[in-house]
């Protein structure tokens, strides 16, 4: 790594770990009901909510009740999406008169955007109308954040509270989350994107005259470029913020309108980790241990850095195929260096491999690069973190509570080992919990290998795959990693947009998001309804570098075991492959 | 003394080891694996792979006859190992089991038509009494049944129960009443009236305990069960998914074969949990048949699991903490008399006095100043018993001279009334003795005090250590006494406990209990008493003595069959034991795995990636002897792991990280190098003897 690329990468880091505390301790005030200044100034606004939507604010709800809230809630969402999308040509808002989305494509980008996937298996640009991205994906963007957050406060109250059986009220979550973290964060982050480029308007694609003409595929002269705009800053604000990832414009944020400048670069990453991050020093205020929340922050950051600086360093080598063919891939003053296939100049390879990495680690799915361009191994990065289940900072609320269902899977296992029965922050971990857990950790890898067997067998499979190989075979295991992993980034290369892979996705995308939501919200219940254990010299402290590791080393040695086989006919095998040729 | 049962059965005692191997090709029966998920997994595949084998023989198989078979054998070896696990476990405890049920003989009984002595009674078969019959058990007799002595005293050989050849003294009335079913009486007599049905008596229990018949799964094997379930489902998941990945890769490689169905089974085998799968029913009897070695039976396996958890320990002080009774160990006088008045007085009245206090006064007058016991007859005294309402016992020589000793307010209140005062100094040597935990007994003759008596409670020798030691596995330890709170904390000071409860009573004890409990926190106790019964069915963990009443062992969850309070310390770490055995061997089990893929994957790929061949980073011979090594080393490990599973995994009093740090260290980072190091071996053997 060089001096530059790795002063870069630290500073990124380093102001990451700045905004953990305050930014943590305000979201705890939030959902404590503490005064943090927007939540005393705007609380008139929230309660004119409840008063038109009849919430009773002080009402709690059984975990049930709020699983079936949950639930239908997003069901709604996806029903909504699904019918903007279809009648997007007679609804308002759509200058360049776009017509309605296929019914397999408007089904997937549904499930897609209530489940804070994102995957997209169309073009932004010129399949959605401005109604289309502003109301239903935009909103999508909002509320299915909101939903992962307000799972994982129920679950840290399950912690907290003392034989109740309620966990909190699903609506006041949703509102708070909405109104007092995301939308105040989004108007921030879009202002400042507008001052670096990014298109805010209403009005219909700017045409511009080219300099040289060009002939297109059909050998026809092209001499004008469309360059299409639309309300994109606070689109891409909230698509950051809340770990939804779906993108304006297809390149996502490679295309020069979505992330035109190196600062814009750094805010959007910014953005990406500025949530999950955060959420773990808000855990630790709610539980009143803040050493929880910053061990439960270190176990992901022991996994996440290596990853950095692996993926990182082997962008920064370059490819040997082309040192054969003697193309320059030193590092100078006016070249980045290194495997630059598939990336934006103006970002260069570590920018890129921060981006992947964060990306994916958070459940976020944006991309400034292209995935399917890396090096098998510095590839293999992003797709194995999406694989381990994103936790490792994962999608806002939702990779801290799948962090979670590890931690009482880790006390279960060292409980055992030093001779008592489990406990995590006082709460004892017995069946129903480890069998809630299990499930949290099974659902997942089900709905990443079935489907990707299924997709390498079937002719449906493999006529979207467009590379001979193990490199397609990735394709195929990326896709249906993001899909299930809620991430929503594309390895590329992999035709998506067919009736085969947008179901199969969608239901991969639908099942890896309510089947962790619904057991993580019975553990909130059940561990509710316990006593807290008072801790003493024999209980398992959870916050200490061993503890820490052990945690680190479960997640790790559960993904590994899972997908080493799959992993070494991909990336593993083109990788050795590579290096022999 | 002698301890039967405590003796440790050698490992390779032929009367276990010859009916645990016949029987663990007994339970190759579908139906008893099924029972145990993981282990039926492995069944699955032996028979599947059989099948492939017979193929392979018979027409076109999808490898060589003779790896299938080879696989297929070590396959069913992996089955048959663990099965011989649990056998070995089930075989000690029959042993144990068989020298109990020796102590069941059908013995005559006497039934007698009322519980009263000199009442008739017919001889029956024990076999036909039922609860609530009256029995008379004479010198030389069996007493046939649990009971509760209603009438007599007799000493009892209890050593056929306890494995303690002292004959223990058995009572109407107190806390020695209760007796058990095939002990014998050596002197007197008793007349017992019976609380057990046949088949529920406590030998009964005992045997079906050692013999696993009633063993039910603890929740936590429950958890874990769960766990080891899911682990297999992934696995299974994970190979099945690896055969289309397969005919992909091979399609677009355009070489090599498809992996074989056999290769397949072989790596599911080896993933799934089947070290723990295989030894988990073996380390649960292994745990209860360690607490039957330590002369504890428990009523259920849920017990003996939060034994392991406990974190509060209540404990009586009298017979626990200090010797059964208080010691005279010093008399006070008042200003004016002498010692030597005031120890004679103290003697006189405490001549008849058979409670221990009494006659420890008579000794310390005797040993300190030389004062000889008298006959009570010659001095024509007349004994005054202790009453609860006086609460004073002593003696009247003659109407003129009367001596009492008593508690200090029974006494001043005696004093007052006969027209004397109580003298102001001697009211600072009471607080003293109290404030050192002794007890005052003051002694008065008529109307004067003479002085007072120093009691004392004597701490056991060696118990301060044993509560420092509960203190390092986090267990707080309480004492509940009669005595006053000055008298309870000197105590606690000098016993080295943490708390202490004074003035106990059985509705104090079970509200201390009940309020912990709120707090969260697991309470064990100890109790012999019948007024312990409602605070020992209160506690989680309840040891009642065996010496103690029906009530109280009805109550308790475990009892000591040598009734040594602190045996709740062996308890606690037979329970912890129980876990962290478990847990070590899931982490090896799962840590296994890493070695295993670098053995299989490379084997079963590289005919279509011969890059793939990097990974073998043993260098295994040949593909086929990479898998065969696998599969073999899996089903080995089961043998090699099954003393520890029997003797389960050393506990030691230290900080929870640390024990998990080494724990972790030896099982974690252990089962990630050892099958390297075993598979490499079996490879070479493997290679050596030309088997591949």
């Amino acid at each position: 790594m060089g001096l530059n690329d790795f002063i870069q990468t630290i500073f990124f880091l380093i102001v990451v770990l700045l905004m953990v505390k305050p930014f943590g301790s305000y979201m705890a005030c939030i959902y404590m009901g503490r005064p943090a200044g927007l939540n005393v100034w705007l609380v008139c606004v929230e309660k004119w909510i409840y008063r038109i939507c009849a919430v009773k604010e002080e009402e709690g709800m059984t975990w049930k009740t709020y699983a079936v809230a949950m639930i239908l809630f997003n069901i709604l969402g996806v029903l909504v999406v699904y019918a903007i999308q279809r009648l997007q040509a007679v609804l308002p808002l759509n200058p360049m008169a776009m017509p309605a989305v296929s019914p397999d494509s408007s089904f997937n980008t549904a499930v897609s955007f209530t489940t804070n996937t994102n995957w997209q298996s169309y073009g932004g640009e010129n399949t959605m109308s401005y109604f289309t991205q502003m109301l239903a994906l935009s909103v999508q963007n909002f509320v299915s954040a909101a939903t992962g957050m307000a799972i994982l406060v129920a679950l840290i109250r399950g912690f907290i509270q003392k034989q109740m059986n309620t966990i909190g009220n699903f609506w006041v979550d949703m509102v708070r989350t909405v109104l007092y973290i995301l939308l105040p964060l989004s108007i921030v982050f879009a202002v400042v994107f507008v001052s670096q480029g990014i298109p805010q308007t209403f009005n219909k694609s700017a045409v511009a005259t080219l300099l040289q003409a060009t002939k297109d595929s059909n050998g026809k002269l092209v001499n004008q470029q469309e360059l299409a705009l639309g309300p994109v800053a606070s689109q891409i604000a909230i698509k950051q913020i809340g770990s939804n990832g779906g993108g304006f414009y297809n390149a996502n944020s490679a295309h020069p309108y979505e992330n035109p400048t190196p600062l814009s670069n750094f805010l959007e990453l910014l953005a990406i980790m500025l949530i999950p991050v955060s959420l773990c020093y808000t855990f630790g205020c709610m539980v009143k241990d803040r050493r929880q929340g910053w061990a439960l922050l270190a176990a992901m950051s022991i996994i996440f850095l290596p990853c950095l600086w692996f993926c990182i360093q082997i962008e920064q080598q370059g490819n040997p195929l082309f040192d054969k063919l003697g193309v320059d891939q030193t590092t100078t003053a006016f070249q980045s260096g290194g495997n630059m296939e598939g990336k934006e100049s103006r970002f260069g390879t570590a920018n890129s491999a921060i981006w992947a990495v964060s990306t994916t680690a958070v459940a976020n799915g944006s991309v400034n690069c292209m995935h399917d361009s890396f090096m098998p191994l510095s590839g293999m990065i992003p797709l194995w973190l999406i694989q381990l289940g994103e936790v490792i900072f994962g999608g806002v609320g939702c990779g801290l509570y799948g962090m979670i269902a590890f931690v009482i899977v880790a006390v279960f296992i060292a409980g055992l080992m030093i001779g008592r029965t489990p406990e995590y922050l006082g709460k004892k971990i017995e069946v129903f919990e480890m069998k809630m857990a299990s499930l949290v950790a099974l659902i997942p890898h089900m709905f990443i290998l079935i489907p990707t067997a299924i997709a390498v067998l079937t002719v449906v499979g493999k006529a979207g795959i467009s590379n001979p190989g193990p490199h397609g075979f990735s394709e195929v295991l990326y896709a249906f990693s993001s899909a299930a992993g809620n991430n929503g980034s594309a390895f590329g290369g992999i035709n998506a947009n067919t009736v085969f892979y947008n179901v199969m996705t969608a239901v991969s995308m639908f099942f890896g998001r309510y089947w962790l939501a619904i057991p993580m919200l019975a553990i909130a219940g059940s561990l509710s309804a316990k006593k807290i254990v008072p801790s003493t010299q024999g209980t398992l402290p959870t916050h200490t570098p061993l503890f820490i590791v052990f945690l680190a080393m479960v997640v790790l040695v559960v993904g590994a075991l899972v997908f080493f086989p799959a992993l070494a006919l991909g990336p593993i095998v083109e990788h050795l492959m590579l290096r022999g040729a | 003394m002698k301890k039967t049962h405590s003796s440790m059965t050698s490992l390779f005692e032929p009367t276990i080891l010859v009916p645990a191997m016949v029987e663990s090709f007994k339970k190759l029966d579908p139906r008893h694996q099924f029972k145990n998920p993981v282990m039926f997994v492995v069944l699955v595949g032996s028979l599947l792979t059989t099948g492939l084998y017979v193929q392979a023989l018979g027409w076109h198989g999808e490898a060589g006859a003779s790896f299938i078979l080879a696989i297929s054998l070590w396959l069913w070896f992996t089955i048959v190992f663990a099965n011989f696990a649990e056998s070995m476990a089930e075989g000690r405890g029959k042993a144990q089991a068989e020298s109990l049920r020796r102590a069941r003989k059908d013995t005559p009984a006497k039934k007698m038509s009322k519980p009263t002595q000199g009442a008739s009674f017919e001889t029956v078969s024990a076999t036909t009494l039922i609860k609530g019959d009256v029995v008379l058990v004479e010198r030389g007799d069996y007493i046939p049944m649990d009971g509760e002595v209603v009438e007599g005293v007799a000493s009892v050989d209890e050593s056929a129960i306890t494995g303690e050849s002292a004959p223990v003294i058995r009572e109407s009335g107190g806390d020695r009443s209760a007796v058990t079913g095939g002990t014998r009486v050596l002197s007197d007599w008793l007349i017992v009236r019976i609380t057990a049905n046949q088949g529920e008596t406590f030998l009964d229990h005992m045997i079906a305990m050692v013999e696993g018949a009633r063993r039910q799964k603890t929740p936590n094997e429950i958890a874990l069960s769960i766990l080891l379930v899911v682990f297999t489902i992934i696995f299974l998941l994970v190979t099945v998914t690896i055969l289309p990945f397969s005919i992909f890769s091979v399609a677009t490689a355009g070489k090599g074969a498809v992996i074989t169905v056999t290769a397949l089974v072989a790596l599911l085998v080896c993933l799934i949990p089947t070290t723990i799968g295989g030894l988990l029913p073996a380390i649960g009897i292994a745990g209860m048949d360690r607490m039957i070695q330590a002369n504890v039976i428990a009523t259920s396996g849920r017990a003996v699991e939060a034994a392991g958890d406990v974190d509060v320990l209540l404990l009586d002080k009298t017979g626990t903490i200090t010797l059964g009774n208080r010691q005279a160990v010093a008399f006070i006088p008042t200003q004016g008399v002498t010692t030597e008045r005031l120890a004679d007085a103290a003697q006189l009245s405490s001549l008849s006095d058979e409670t221990p206090e009494g006659r420890s006064i008579v000794i310390l007058a005797k040993e300190k100043y030389g004062i000889r016991e008298r006959q009570t007859q010659e001095l024509g005294a007349r004994f005054i018993p202790f009453t609860a309402q006086t609460r004073m016992s002593g003696v009247d020589l003659g109407a003129n001279r009367q001596i009492r000793k008593g508690a200090v307010e029974a006494i001043e209140g005696y004093v007052r009334k006969a027209g004397g005062i109580f003298p102001d100094d001697l009211k600072s040597s009471i607080e003293t003795i109290s404030k050192s935990g002794g007890t005052p007994l003051v002694v008065a003759e008529d109307k004067n005090v003479l002085g007072v008596i120093q009691l004392k409670d004597i701490v056991k020798g060696g118990i301060k250590e044993r509560f420092a030691e509960l203190r390092r596995m986090g267990i707080k330890t309480i004492m509940i006494t009669g005595d006053n709170p000055l008298t309870a904390a000197a105590i606690a000071v000098e016993a080295g406990m943490d708390d202490f409860l004074a003035q106990a009573t059985p509705e104090t004890k079970l509200k201390l209990i009940r309020d912990m409990q709120t707090g969260g926190r697991l309470v064990a106790m100890t109790g012999d008493g019948t007024n312990d019964a409602p605070a020992l069915a209160q506690a989680d963990v309840a040891l009642a003595m065996n010496t103690g009443t029906q009530a109280a062992k009805e109550a308790g969850n475990m009892v000591d069959l040598d009734s040594n309070p602190t045996k709740l310390i062996e308890v606690v770490k037979i329970g912890k034991q129980l876990l962290i055995t478990r847990g070590s061997l899931t982490t090896f089990s799962i840590a296994n795995d890493v070695s295993k893929y670098f053995a299989i994957i490379p084997a079963a790929f590289v005919g279509t990636y011969p890059a793939l061949g990097a990974l073998n980073v043993m260098h295994l011979a040949t593909p086929q002897s990479a898998i065969l090594s696998a599969v073999i080393f899996n089903a080995l490990i089961i043998i090699f792991l099954i003393p520890l599973s029997l003797f389960g995994v050393p506990y030691r009093p230290v900080a929870a990280s640390r024990l998990l740090r080494d724990n972790l260290l030896i099982y974690g980072a252990g089962g990630i190098i050892t099958p390297f190091v075993g598979i490499k071996l079996i490879d070479m053997i493997l290679v050596a003897l030309h088997l591949v």
